[in-house]
């Protein structure tokens, strides 16, 4: 089951700034106890959106004091950035890393963390004083604000990470794409560490295109904790959130001489595209290849279907949601009371979009860390489409304990593109 | 200050201006850089270890600060404290 051909790579520190949740053991119990993150948006009523709710991280001036300067708050305008770098010094901290001495980078810590698009309303501000003809009143932070990797760049000068530092960008899958990255890496043998992961902005600026494509939900702004109803019969679209998740992969043997903690062992994963083709577009999955990425992953984990024990969908309330257990049937070759559970805690924190698949990770490794599943909120009935094809056991509605070996977390992205992780519990024995 | 004869009242602006211009450097000094090592003749790059991004923003918070546009020149010759006060001075005159 193990590939010895490669370096084997453990998960030891993670970080999360999420909507419901800000810190990986406050996350744990929010999951746990299915408290929601979604909230009214005062801000998106202001300016007339259709959807009036969000999952925005509560971040406490205590929060930001502990992780920048003053000097760094100073015009900080990209809450992405705030989120990103929240999370990973979380991470990293976990971990039990030192950041690096003053004269010398870790050339064996490399940073991979993405982002969709960084500091909107930073360059926003950025606009309007180029417009007035002002460009000179922009201030020495509007470029790392404003670039996708300045997260990736501001993390390397605040730890010393001396290895591959690079953002990536692949929409929703950016998180779980930046995590496999990161995990090839130091399988390869090119890095002993990364620090991967992604971030999402808040605000209108980045959700705006959403709203306008009329795929938020717009009856749920008096009753926000209901707004997210993924898998359920009334599932009204996905609500805007944002946040940050980050995590210290590391190769087995470095963490076992170092006596880290380890949550859990990456078995292996893929990444694909359905190049907008067969039912694929811009906007839609093709089916095809999201079931040729869950099977690329099981073989790159030299895993079989029966092997996974739980799944972490992607499930984010739209009318994709049972093309997505349909393409996870047939990818398994697994149905109805065959199927392994399932679950998503989109109903809990809603879309975060870059943010996604790297807030999701860090719940999933919970999961597999602390073997149980955190309910599915919010169904009020199974979608039909769904309930033909699995049973409803499949999909908890509460928290409950479970043994885990193997967990599977996909995140399926505007553009058409796919990313599936495989997991294991690590268990000290065996190695 | 009306009242004052013109000298003192140049040495009373000075002063102040010496005062707003400590205030901003702080802000941008590296943090293994004590506050007390500003000083009239400190070079903002050599001595205090500003980085010359942040120069810009200095430049900013002067014309902020004393309600004046620095031109390329001036940003060019804002090498120390004292120079800093000079040109605000001229420029407030």
């Amino acid at each position: 089951m193990i590939n010895t051909s490669k370096n084997r790579v453990v998960i030891t520190g993670m970080g999360v700034v999420a909507p419901n949740a800000v810190g990986v053991s406050a996350f744990a119990k929010a999951l746990q106890e299915q408290t929601s993150g979604i909230r009214f948006d005062p801000q998106l009523a202001e300016l007339n959106f259709g959807c009036q709710v969000s999952g925005t991280p509560q971040i406490t001036e205590e929060l930001l004091l502990e992780n920048f300067t003053a000097l760094q708050l100073r015009g900080l305008k990209a809450s992405g950035l705030v989120y990103g770098v929240i999370a990973a010094k979380e991470a990293f901290a976990d971990a039990g890393l030192k950041i690096a001495p003053k004269e010398e980078a870790l050339s064996e810590i490399g940073i991979i963390f993405g982002t969709g698009q960084s500091g909107g309303e930073k360059f926003r501000e950025a606009i309007h004083l180029i417009d007035d003809g002002r460009v000179r009143r922009l201030g020495s932070t509007s470029v790392i604000q404003t670039m996708t990797s300045g997260i990736s760049a501001w993390l390397a000068g605040e730890l010393g990470c001396g290895n591959m530092v690079t953002s990536n960008s692949s929409a929703c899958c950016t998180g779980t794409e930046a995590f496999l990255m990161g995990y090839e890496r130091i399988a390869a043998g090119k890095a002993t560490q990364m620090l991967v992961g992604s971030t999402s902005d808040s605000g209108p600026y980045i959700w705006g295109g959403f709203d306008a494509m009329r795929i938020l939900p717009t009856r749920y702004n008096e009753d926000p904790q209901n707004a997210s109803r993924p898998l359920s019969n009334d599932a009204a679209g996905f609500v805007p959130g944002s946040g940050a998740g980050a995590f210290i992969l590391e190769n087995l043997e470095s963490a076992q001489k170092r006596g880290a903690k380890i949550y859990g062992e990456v078995l292996g994963g893929s990444v694909n595209s359905g190049g907008h083709r067969g039912d694929g577009s811009m906007t839609a999955p093709n089916g095809k290849a999201v079931q040729d990425c869950i099977q690329l992953a099981m073989k790159d984990a030299q895993i079989e279907s029966k092997d996974i024990d739980a799944i972490n969908g992607h499930l984010t309330a739209t009318s994709k949601d049972a093309f997505e257990i349909k393409n996870w049937t047939e990818a398994l070759d697994r149905k109805e009371s065959n199927f392994p559970t399932i679950n998503t805690f989109k109903s809990l924190i809603g879309h975060c979009l870059a943010a996604a698949g790297s807030v999701e990770l860090v719940g999933a490794v919970l999961q597999l860390k602390e073997q149980r599943v955190y309910g599915n909120s919010n169904i009020t009935d199974l979608h039909g489409d769904i309930s033909d094809l699995v049973d409803a056991a499949a999909l908890p509605l509460q928290t409950k304990n479970m043994k885990i070996n193997v967990l599977a977390k996909a995140s399926f992205g505007f553009g058409d593109v796919n990313a599936c992780v495989i997991l294991k519990k690590f268990d000290r024995l065996e190695t | 200050m009306v009242f004052l004869s013109s000298i003192e009242d140049i040495n009373m602006q000075e002063n102040e201006i010496q005062q707003e211009l400590f205030k901003i450097v702080k802000v941008y000094l590296p943090q293994d850089v004590k506050e007390d090592a500003v000083r009239l003749d400190s070079h903002l790059m050599q001595d205090l270890g500003i980085n010359s991004a942040h120069l810009v923003d200095i430049a900013l918070d002067v014309e902020d600060t004393f309600d004046i546009t620095l031109n390329e020149k001036d940003m060019e010759e804002m090498q120390t404290v004292s120079d800093a006060i000079k040109i605000v001075s001229e420029k407030t005159a």
